[in-house]
């Protein structure tokens, strides 16, 4: 009980000095006390990633099937809000030519013109949106998840001025009355922050994988770690053509789309 | 001194309650902000930033172009310029508050704000623009009130007040300078992605807020026995056309970067700001505004004799502060959202609640000058 | 003294607004707050034992579930030891609510006693709502 008021007491101190490096190297070791341990079943990774086979995506679904994209929003108590102004969406589709808008040509083969790709946080190597943050709510995990802390979120929404992938919405409303249906085991947000997908960093951590993938049927979406050579993600980026999102701008997307 | 503020006649009492019934409306509209959320602005999923951020930006402007002021005086000796920098640093203090206003009706979560000192994160931009300005507050506040005591008991100042001016100079570039960092840093915002950013908003900064300053000045004139001088209006008026130049050249340079390359990126914004993009163009007539205001003022400028006639000197000042109020505070943050990530145009117009707290934060930051000002213009009335 | 009258009148304000709090609140001494702890998921419980003591989890429960977030949100860990040796999973649903299924009685109670609104329940679904 010391410690923690200790450790009240120095969060006060960081405020009044801001007093940087200390503070956090104090913050440290007072949570050493609580001797957390890894979850025994847990997906562990280096860098988590995705690819999705958008061909395997279309034929099978014809471009209606919407399968990944619901069983992603229900679980992650997603509002279904129709005022495209508010939308939040963590996993969606946008045609090619505005997915790859830097591919945009007026003699796209047959087959990709207009089809729809799905579209969702890259989980970048350098990711702006946590470099920009003012408060650290949103971050770089270890595993290479770029994780949200919706308690810590101040909405300033500089992540989504800096997100050049239009991954991320902000609560403009309080979301709970526009759930069709609430999950009970995930929290929902709350107005005034911003979110994204989180790639399923709960499920990781019951040794499940991402929702997405789970129910994909024709089994389009593929994730593993790619520091890993022998993951599946590898297998398919050895053997298959893959592309990302805005290459050039030096973020380093982890989702490959193979066409 | 604060007691001068509280002995004024029935015009200065009416002018404040006007404003306190503006602040009032404002604070209004911002209770059913936090109510309902930012759902009343016009702002969106792909216009997350609109009239809010971008009076903050503006504003900073305003605010670091005290040093156009100080500098001259402390650094070259400027002697026209001894009455008047009181001035100028006051309507900082004021900028730099409604700065913070403006950042703080813009957060989705208000009460959390105090998450940037929390957790500080040296890597964002918005927690030095914090910091900066913070700071900047303090040392004008400090500064003004103390240079403007000493006059009163015609003494001169402590001495460590000169060191603070001095870093008050550098501080003034600097919060501009971060400000402009907020933009100039992100991938994927072509319009906003240029190293001319930074002196693009200095160059503004430098052209607007002295034409204020000059406006402010004349209306002192006319309502008090304090006269600022013909030669430090006639200063501040070079400075103005000298700002207002370079201004307007560097968003030709923009121009032509743009538009040379011929890269689509760089010339979508600015499309969109002056012809539209895609059928959607609701700022184009802001925009055009903008370029007949700038072209206008700097004829009057420009030309010897306009810009040394108090009355044409008035509508030039006008002219320049609302042009660039046009090209800073509204079309720079908004274009740079569009187009979105997936090159679809969402376009943004304030509404109504929000133009109403806007107003309600320009009326807080107008009781503040006016207050500090009354206070400056008593002590110099009595010193005369 | 100089204006002596608007001074003191000034203070009497003064110490009436301060002091504002008690006078207003006389004589209406609320009930203390008795916590439930007799959900049936308790009363299954071989051994009636929380994540700490409960004097412990009274006083600091607040900080406790702090840390829990810290470490499940920021840090990705799920496990937390307990002073016993037993180790239970971080999470407010599933372990916490577990047992306190009962917010009305359990949380709110002292909650609307003190007049503290914790926000958790702005994101996290109550239990009632399950």
């Amino acid at each position: 009980m010391s410690k923690m008021d200790r450790r009240s007491f120095l969060r006060f101190g960081g405020l009044c000095v801001l007093g940087l490096g200390v503070l956090s190297g104090a913050e440290v070791l007072a949570e050493k006390q609580l001797k957390a341990a890894p979850a025994s079943p847990a997906l562990v990774g280096k860098k988590w990633a995705m690819v999705i086979d958008m061909k395997k995506c279309w034929e099978a679904g014809k471009g209606e099937c919407r399968d990944c994209i619901l069983a992603c929003h229900r679980a992650h108590n997603v509002p279904d809000i129709a005022n495209p102004k508010e939308e939040v969406k963590w996993i969606w589709t946008e045609p090619y030519e505005e997915v790859f808008l830097d591919q945009k040509q007026e003699y796209t083969a047959e087959g990709i013109q207009g089809k729809p790709f799905l579209v969702l946080c890259n989980h970048c190597d350098n990711p702006p949106c946590a470099r920009v943050c003012p408060t650290k709510a949103t971050f770089k995990r270890e595993d290479g998840i770029v994780m949200m802390d919706y308690h810590r979120c101040i909405g300033c929404r500089f992540c989504m001025a800096a997100c050049p992938f239009g991954a991320r919405s902000f609560n403009f409303r309080d979301p709970r009355p526009l759930l069709p249906k609430l999950n009970p085991d995930f929290p929902t947000r709350e107005m005034g922050v911003v979110e994204k997908c989180n790639f399923c960093a709960e499920r990781l951590e019951a040794g499940a994988l991402p929702l997405c993938v789970e129910a994909c049927r024709q089994g389009a979406l593929v994730f593993g770690d790619l520091e890993d050579g022998n993951s599946e993600v590898r297998t398919i980026l050895r053997s298959r053509f893959t592309m990302r999102r805005r290459p050039e701008l030096g973020t380093g997307p982890n989702v490959y789309y193979a066409i | 001194m604060l007691e001068k503020a509280l002995m004024g006649g029935k015009r200065y009492w009416s002018w404040l309650i006007l404003l306190l019934a503006m602040m009032s409306v404002g604070f209004r509209f911002y209770l059913l902000q936090l109510n309902q959320g930012l759902t009343i602005t016009g702002m969106s999923r792909d216009v997350s930033w609109g009239l809010y951020i971008a009076q903050f930006t503006f504003l900073v402007g305003v605010a670091a172009s005290a040093v156009m002021v100080v500098l001259p005086y402390y650094l070259h000796n400027v002697k026209a310029f001894g009455q008047i920098t009181i001035f100028g640093e006051f309507l900082a203090v004021s900028s730099v508050i409604m700065c913070l206003l403006f950042v703080i009706v813009d957060l989705g979560k208000p009460m959390r704000l105090l998450n940037m000192l929390l957790y500080p994160t040296p890597n964002s931009i918005l927690f030095w623009d914090v910091i900066v300005l913070s700071g900047y507050l303090l040392l004008n506040i400090v500064i003004g009130w103390n240079v403007l005591e000493a006059e009163r008991k015609a003494v001169s100042p402590p001495d460590w007040v000169k060191p603070l001016v001095y870093v008050s100079i550098p501080w003034a570039v600097s919060i501009h300078t971060v400000t402009a960092f907020i933009y100039s840093g992100l991938p994927g915002r072509d319009y906003w992605l240029t190293a001319l950013m930074a002196a693009r908003f200095l160059a503004s900064a430098f052209a607007c807020g002295p034409a204020l300053l000059i406006l402010l000045l004349l209306i002192i004139k006319t309502l008090s026995k304090f006269d600022p001088g013909r030669e430090a209006i006639q200063k501040l008026a070079q400075i103005v056309t000298y700002a207002m130049v370079i201004s307007l050249f560097f968003v030709g340079l923009e121009f032509f970067t743009a538009f040379y390359s011929q890269v689509p990126g760089h010339m979508h914004s600015l499309a969109y700001l002056f012809a539209g993009l895609d059928g959607h163009g609701k700022l184009i007539p802001f925009m055009w505004a903008f370029a007949f205001l700038a072209i206008g003022a700097l004829i009057l400028l420009l030309n010897p004799r306009t810009r040394q006639q108090e009355s044409t000197l008035k509508v030039a000042c006008g002219a320049v502060f609302a042009s660039l109020w046009l090209e800073k505070g509204l079309g720079l943050v908004v274009a740079g959202f569009i187009p979105n990530a997936f090159g679809e145009v969402a376009e943004y117009l304030p509404t109504a609640p929000e133009i109403l707290i806007a107003l309600g934060i320009w009326a807080t930051g107008a009781l503040i000058l006016t207050v500090l000002y009354k206070v400056a213009v008593s002590v110099k009335e009595e010193v005369a | 003294m100089y204006n002596a009258r608007s001074i003191l009148s000034g203070l009497g304000v003064f110490l009436v607004l301060i002091t504002f709090p008690f006078w207003y609140n006389v004589g209406k001494s609320a009930a203390a707050p008795e916590p439930k702890l007799d959900t049936p998921a308790i009363q299954q419980l071989s051994r009636k034992q929380c994540v700490g003591s409960t004097p412990y989890m009274r006083a600091n429960h607040m900080q406790l579930l702090e840390e829990w977030r810290t470490l499940a949100v920021r840090e990705g860990k799920r496990v937390y030891e307990a002073a016993d040796g037993k180790k239970y999973e971080i999470s407010l649903e599933k372990t916490c609510l577990k047992c306190h299924g009962n917010k009305a009685q359990f949380c709110d109670q002292c909650h609307n006693s003190l007049s503290v609104k914790p926000d958790c329940w702005n994101c996290h679904v109550a239990p009632e709502g399950r």
